[in-house]
């Protein structure tokens, strides 16, 4: 691998890119720790940081119950879709009768249709059987389980297809259950989709505003984007508690991402979800 | 063996209740509300009184002359076409510039992927941030000596401000699916090309490009779809305003359910909408799914 002069070029315009892609993150964090009286260009470094901006948008902004929120409807969910997802996948993939590829196209449809078609009905539902109001979470962690899994059925599908039959035949001479060659023989080999399943839907339902949005409007138990997003409807333009608010929403994924960069850049490009 | 296998197979029939949990949700939630959506798209209905009026093809003939709906087709298909355009072509040089000798790379990449895992919500503030009278975008200009525009108040440019966003958010994304399409062009080849005297120019026109066509179709579907789609960055950066100028099907479906009482006409909006995705969302389905033997 040679290192030629075209490379040095290259890569100073590859990292002076790189810097003005950051610029306005640079700006949210330099202003999110920026008292009221500081009014210089927000291009310049704050001259005396300040956490104040923090304390008052974690308190305004209730972040800490919006946290709580959204890390429930986001595990509960999560953890229906991979218990649903996996074990439906197994049929699925196994199987070659005309019931398993009709119930498999079925489910994929569900990738081909826009969100927006079932989005007014599916309120009017919830709001018919009573689960919207105080029980909006449970509506969104139902809603969230039953709107991902064609997209988490397909992920695991795909997985387990490429996954030889000799696992579960050595297994099921053994004589233990389809249930029991499931959960101790299969479930563990899923483990890298099981991995990517995680981090997409969590991601996806993490930064959800359109549906928490309306079912959660009026209630205490916001979501982190609804909590935000009402939050910087109070503070008009109050802009360092706005930021140091929205630093406070974003920084959970950031550090995830910041340990995870591989996986989760791997996970995207399998690229079929926008 | 041969016997056992053939155990193993039919046995498997007995499994297929592993399906019905999922099933019942997927039912419950997805086809039940999208089938009760496009009937409702022939109705006339207010979202609460019991007082449904079938209306037949009057909601689709009303948004001809719904000045709304009609901006806001334009608006949507828009933005789909030039998020497509601009967001891969900031995205192949992104790949290209990456998948190179150069020694930042790895945190390169990592940082041009970053904004699209950032809430929507947040971008949307920032932005908005930013193209206030007193954010960056108007003191640049302003420091130049010219008078700045109005980036989202002013129906114009407002569409375009949007775009940029998006495109700032995402083009990392497309980035990172041609880097796994630049990666996948097996070595020797561009070695050879090497050996034989190609130019840098000729290879990309040549043989990258070429060999990137599978993965572009990927991007551009994802990226039509995303457009076609758009909500929250609208939604938070200007509700769709000034005026319709920057209204997008999506938000027209949300504001004439939840605003105008107008379910029945929503929900003719949203079918209009899955109409004009499904052939795209078939052909991503396609692109993306593993050859089947």
């Amino acid at each position: 691998m040679r290192y030629t002069i075209r490379t040095g070029i290259l890569e100073l315009v590859m990292v002076a890119s790189a810097i003005i892609f950051l610029l306005p993150v640079y700006i949210l964090l330099n202003l999110s720790v920026r008292g009221a009286e500081d009014n210089s260009s927000p291009l310049l470094p704050t001259q005396h940081p300040t956490l104040q901006n923090f304390v008052t948008a974690w308190d305004a902004g209730r972040i800490d119950w919006a946290m709580f929120t959204t890390v429930y409807i986001v595990a509960a969910s999560v953890l229906l879709l991979v218990v649903m997802g996996s074990l439906a996948s197994y049929p699925l993939a196994r199987m070659t009768s005309g019931f398993s590829r009709w119930t498999y196209m079925l489910f994929m449809a569900g990738l081909l249709l826009p969100y927006q078609m079932i989005f007014v009905p599916l309120y009017q539902m919830f709001s018919h059987v009573g689960l919207l109001g105080g029980r909006a979470p449970v509506a969104l962690i139902i809603f969230y389980a039953g709107h991902h899994l064609p997209f988490t059925i397909f992920l695991f599908t795909s997985f387990l297809r490429i996954v030889p039959t000799d696992y579960d035949d050595a297994a099921s001479i053994d004589g233990a259950g389809r249930l029991q060659i499931f959960v101790h023989v299969l479930f563990p080999l899923l483990g890298p989709i099981t991995g990517t399943v995680i981090i997409l839907n969590t991601i996806f339902i993490w930064n959800d505003l359109m549906t928490p949005l309306l079912y959660l409007s009026g209630s205490r138990n916001l979501t982190l984007p609804v909590a935000v997003y009402s939050f910087v409807g109070e503070y008009a333009s109050d802009w360092p508690t706005i930021f140091a608010g929205l630093v406070l929403s974003m920084a959970p994924v950031v550090v995830a991402y910041f340990f995870l960069q591989n996986k989760i850049m791997q996970g995207f490009a399998a690229g079929i979800k926008g | 063996m041969h016997a056992g296998r053939h155990g193993g197979l039919r046995e498997i029939a007995s499994v297929w209740w592993f399906i019905v949990p999922g099933l019942v949700f997927y039912v419950a939630v997805t086809l039940v509300p999208a089938v009760s959506g496009a009937i409702q798209a022939f109705n006339r209905w207010d979202g609460f009184s019991t007082d449904i009026e079938f209306i037949g093809l009057e909601n689709f003939r009303a948004m001809l002359d719904d000045r709304a709906v009609v901006t806001g087709l334009v608006n949507t298909l828009t933005i789909a076409f030039s998020i497509t355009v601009l967001q891969n072509v900031l995205g192949l040089l992104l790949a290209l510039g990456v998948n190179s000798r150069i020694k930042t790379r790895k945190i390169l990449s990592a940082i041009f992927f970053a904004p699209a895992i950032v809430m929507p919500v947040v971008v949307a503030f920032l932005w908005q941030y930013l193209y206030s009278p007193f954010g960056v975008f108007s003191s640049i200009v302003e420091s130049a000596g010219f008078a700045s525009p109005d980036w989202l108040g002013d129906s114009r440019i407002a569409l375009w401000s949007i775009i940029g966003v998006s495109i700032w958010q995402f083009a990392g994304y497309s980035m990172v699916i041609f880097l796994a399409g630049l990666q996948g062009i097996a070595p020797d080849i561009l070695e050879a090309a090497e050996i034989d005297g190609t130019s840098p120019l000729q290879k990309l026109f040549m043989i990258q490009l070429p060999m990137l066509a599978p993965v572009l179709l990927v991007n551009v579907i994802l990226s039509l779809i995303h457009g076609l789609k758009m909500f929250d960055l609208v939604w938070v950066m200007t509700q769709g305003g000034p005026g319709f100028a920057t209204s997008t099907l999506s938000t027209l479906i949300f504001e004439n359910a939840f605003a105008f009482n107008k379910v029945g006409y929503s929900n003719a909006i949203a079918l209009v909408l899955t109409i004009i995705t499904l052939p795209v969302a078939y052909l991503q389905f396609r692109a993306t799914s593993p050859k089947r033997r």
